[in-house]
């Protein structure tokens, strides 16, 4: 057993280290890291600087332009990212639709949808969640009409991430209401936000943010090429897409930045004239999340060395999703309670580029109230943590 | 990275599994414990001939092994066999002989398994703390009470730990020493302890003792022999969860009521998949700690200590949960699992509980 990287594996960590050093603007990772709101342009920006490095698609084979790294590299890849405070990528194109499309996509479909997400041309969004179709994702209500070459869709998404800067969405859709069970009836189109009948609405959410939103689908007209995989099937990709290329579920990169901003807040703030860390209760807490993560970290690093010998990971990641989950809210949680009192002044201006105005309270003191309500959705989405114990327990356990 | 055990220790490990899981069933185990000494001499002698003995200590030692690795590997072994024989004690005793040195004929003996050892460390008083010593040492000879010492009742030697200088919470001025079990004015009162093992009280009173090392430099000695217990204990913890675990899920499939099978109801599932997840986080901890035990200082204390309270705190939550998954049945003394639960409540005990270790990975931070 050799618990720790190799020396070519911190090689490459240290060059990755160093190319962040140079090309992650230190602007960007400012805003970052005070939790501001970053626009559409920061999100593409450094989309663009990964696709230049060749560093975009670390999930996809090198014919289609992704890195052939190890879990390992990957991994570490990840890490740098968070560490260095670089915007994550956003998701839906890159990590998602890519490795379904390479799966399941006609040679058409590849040729032309997989350079235009690396060139950013196409900023893709998800449609899954409908309404009255969250956990229960099967039960999708949304449905795709075949009329000529065209499918007819009509219905409701929603919970779509970053859908008002979208230009495509990947989408579920029920063709086939007749299914014996409600998987079988499904199937996965590509439909353009530019579409007539397509409506995006914004939901904001309890952090008063706009992140999410709600898309309604009316008589959209969509080619029947741009069906990806067979009719009918489309659970087959839902499914790939859920499984597909989580080693960074557990986020433990997230909980370690999270903790090392935790005890220096700590060490700042006063509890009874002396530093909140010395404080035996909240150092007690304090310690018991890092516990919890140290071992963590080791638990994420043993699926993603199994992973690095062909090993698919399988229920455990759920495992990984849910202990990862616990522990990054736990730590969002310290931070609020380290602020005090001043974790509930909120001005929503301060969130945006170019404030200036003095910080009320401590500098760093106003994201933290809100940054815990944010991370509630943890637990809820990707799978809730309940979903995800369902999983285990038929996969793993055989209950 | 690489997460797989060498084809040396996996060996190891399926030599160990086979012959507790052919040779030692709880039946054997239970009468082991009942006997006079609390564990069967001839199933001690079997594993030392196995090489499990030896795998505790490194080549230099007189052993094929002594990295934390080899030491957690035995353990978790022990562990899911529930072993009552005497391998904690005499890595305490024997790790005390190997690092103070000079005593190589004597640990050779350990190794074979023709001989026994234990560490005397803990006092009446002394609770977790490390260095709380009252135990005197005078003109070699030495005076004080030991308390709960780990097989003391049958040890053929003891190790023992006395203040020759210093407070009684001092790290310096502590010494070792080597006791024979039948040494002049040394008594011992044996007992059962609740898990099925045996422990003693030795008081000792002007008893002849040979130092180990240089007598009031074992403040550091003491804490590295200990730290081998901490991981030792940690990692007979993860074998005593994983059996909790299968036996628990075993159950869950075959307990019938409401007409189906209980595994089937998911109040009862979320709890069983929250059992394997804190296998997997102690487990993950105690790879850690066995990667670390030959770091430096803060680092190796710190995983040690993280292990030790995710131990605790998991082997707690396992233990009540796997009695209550099963219901009535885990009550009996007849039904194996209770007799893991406890060792595994009583894993806690030994070397600093969850709050101690809590608290003593705070302070290496």
């Amino acid at each position: 057993m050799q618990i720790r990287f190799s020396p070519e594996e911190e090689a490459f960590r240290a060059e990755v280290r160093e190319w962040l050093g140079g090309a992650l603007p230190p602007a960007l990772a400012e805003k970052v890291k005070g939790a501001k709101r970053l626009t559409k342009a920061d999100y593409e920006l450094w989309h663009a600087k990964l696709h230049e490095r060749g560093w975009l698609a670390p999930s996809w084979p090198e014919e289609w332009g992704g890195t052939g790294w190890t879990p390992a590299q990957k991994h570490i890849f990840e890490e740098e990212c968070v560490r260095a405070n670089a915007p994550r990528v956003v998701p839906f194109g890159i990590t998602m639709l890519g490795p379904v499309l390479i799966k399941f996509g006609t040679e058409a479909q590849k040729a032309h949808y997989l350079p235009r997400i690396l060139d950013g041309t196409d900023w893709w969004c998800q449609g899954y969640s409908e309404p009255g179709a969250g956990s229960d994702l099967a039960s999708l209500k949304t449905r795709a009409v075949r009329d000529g070459d065209h499918y007819v869709v009509n219905g409701q998404k929603t919970w779509t991430t970053l859908g008002h800067h979208a230009d495509w969405m990947f989408c579920l859709v029920r063709t086939d209401p007749q299914a014996a069970k409600p998987q079988e009836g499904i199937s996965f189109l590509l439909i353009d936000m530019a579409s007539p009948g397509v409506e995006v609405r914004p939901i904001i959410t309890l952090d008063g943010e706009h992140e999410v939103n709600e898309v309604f689908l009316t008589d959209v007209r969509v080619p029947a090429g741009n069906l990806v995989g067979e009719e009918n099937r489309g659970w087959t990709c839902a499914k790939y897409l859920l499984t597909h290329e989580r080693t960074n579920i557990a986020g433990v990169s997230y909980s370690k930045s999270g903790l090392a901003h935790l005890k220096r807040l700590a060490a700042k703030q006063k509890s009874g004239g002396k530093p909140l860390a010395e404080d035996p209760l909240f150092a007690a807490r304090m310690a018991q999340v890092e516990i919890d993560l140290t071992a963590l970290e080791i638990f994420n690093l043993r699926l993603v060395s199994a992973a690095g010998k062909g090993q698919a990971p399988g229920a455990e990641s759920s495992l990984l999703k849910i202990k990862g989950t616990e522990v990054r809210q736990e730590i969002t949680d310290l931070l609020r309670r380290a602020i005090g009192p001043y974790a509930m002044p909120y001005v929503p201006e301060a969130f945006d580029e170019g404030y200036n105005a003095e910080p009320i309270g401590p500098e760093d003191a106003m994201p933290l109230a809100k940054g815990y309500f944010n991370m509630r959705k943890l637990s809820i989405y990707g799978g809730s943590n309940e979903i995800q114990k369902n999983i285990v327990s038929k996969q793993l356990l055989g209950l | 990275m690489d997460f797989a055990l060498s084809e040396e220790r996996r060996m190891l490990v399926e030599t160990l599994e086979r012959y507790l899981r052919d040779r030692y069933p709880i039946e054997t185990r239970h009468a082991a414990s009942a006997s006079e000494n609390g564990y069967s001499r001839e199933v001690w002698e079997a594993l030392a001939e196995l090489g499990a003995v030896g795998a505790m200590f490194p080549a230099d030692a007189g052993g094929f092994g002594g990295e934390g690795e080899d030491i957690s590997l035995v353990f978790e072994e022990l562990g899911k066999a529930l072993t009552v024989e005497p391998f904690l004690a005499n890595l305490l005793g024997g790790t005390a002989l190997a690092l103070a040195g000079g005593q190589q004929g004597l640990l050779d003996n350990v190794i074979a398994g023709v001989t026994t050892v234990t560490l005397a460390h803990g006092e009446p008083a002394s609770r977790y703390a490390l260095h709380h010593v009252e135990t005197r040492a005078e003109g070699g000879r030495l005076t004080g009470r030991k308390a709960v010492v780990p097989n003391g009742d049958s040890a053929d030697h003891i190790v023992v730990s006395a203040r020759v200088s210093g407070d009684v919470d001092a790290p310096e001025g502590l010494g070792l020493y080597l006791v024979e079990a039948g040494a002049e004015g040394l008594s011992r009162r044996g007992y059962a302890t609740v898990d099925g093992g045996r422990a003693a009280e030795i008081t000792l009173e002007n008893t002849p003792a040979t130092p180990l090392g240089e007598p009031g430099q074992a403040g550091d000695l003491i804490e590295r022999i200990v730290a081998r217990g901490v991981l030792a204990a940690s990692a007979e913890a993860v074998g005593l969860m994983q059996v909790c675990c299968d036996t628990t899920l075993e159950y869950l499939k075959t307990r019938k009521q409401f007409g189906r099978s209980i595994g089937g109801f998911q109040a009862l599932q979320h709890r069983m998949v929250e059992m394997v997840m804190e296998l997997e986080q102690t487990r993950s901890a105690v790879m850690l700690a066995a990667a670390s035990l030959d770091a430096e200082r803060a680092d190796r204390e710190r995983a040690l200590s993280a292990a030790k309270n995710l131990a605790g705190r998991a082997g707690r939550m396992i233990a009540e949960e796997a009695i209550q998954l099963h219901g009535g049945i885990a009550m009996t003394w007849e039904y194996p699992l209770p007799h893991f639960a406890k060792r595994l409540v009583m894993i806690d005990h030994l070397f600093g509980d969850t709050d101690h270790h809590l608290e003593r990975f705070r302070n290496f931070a």
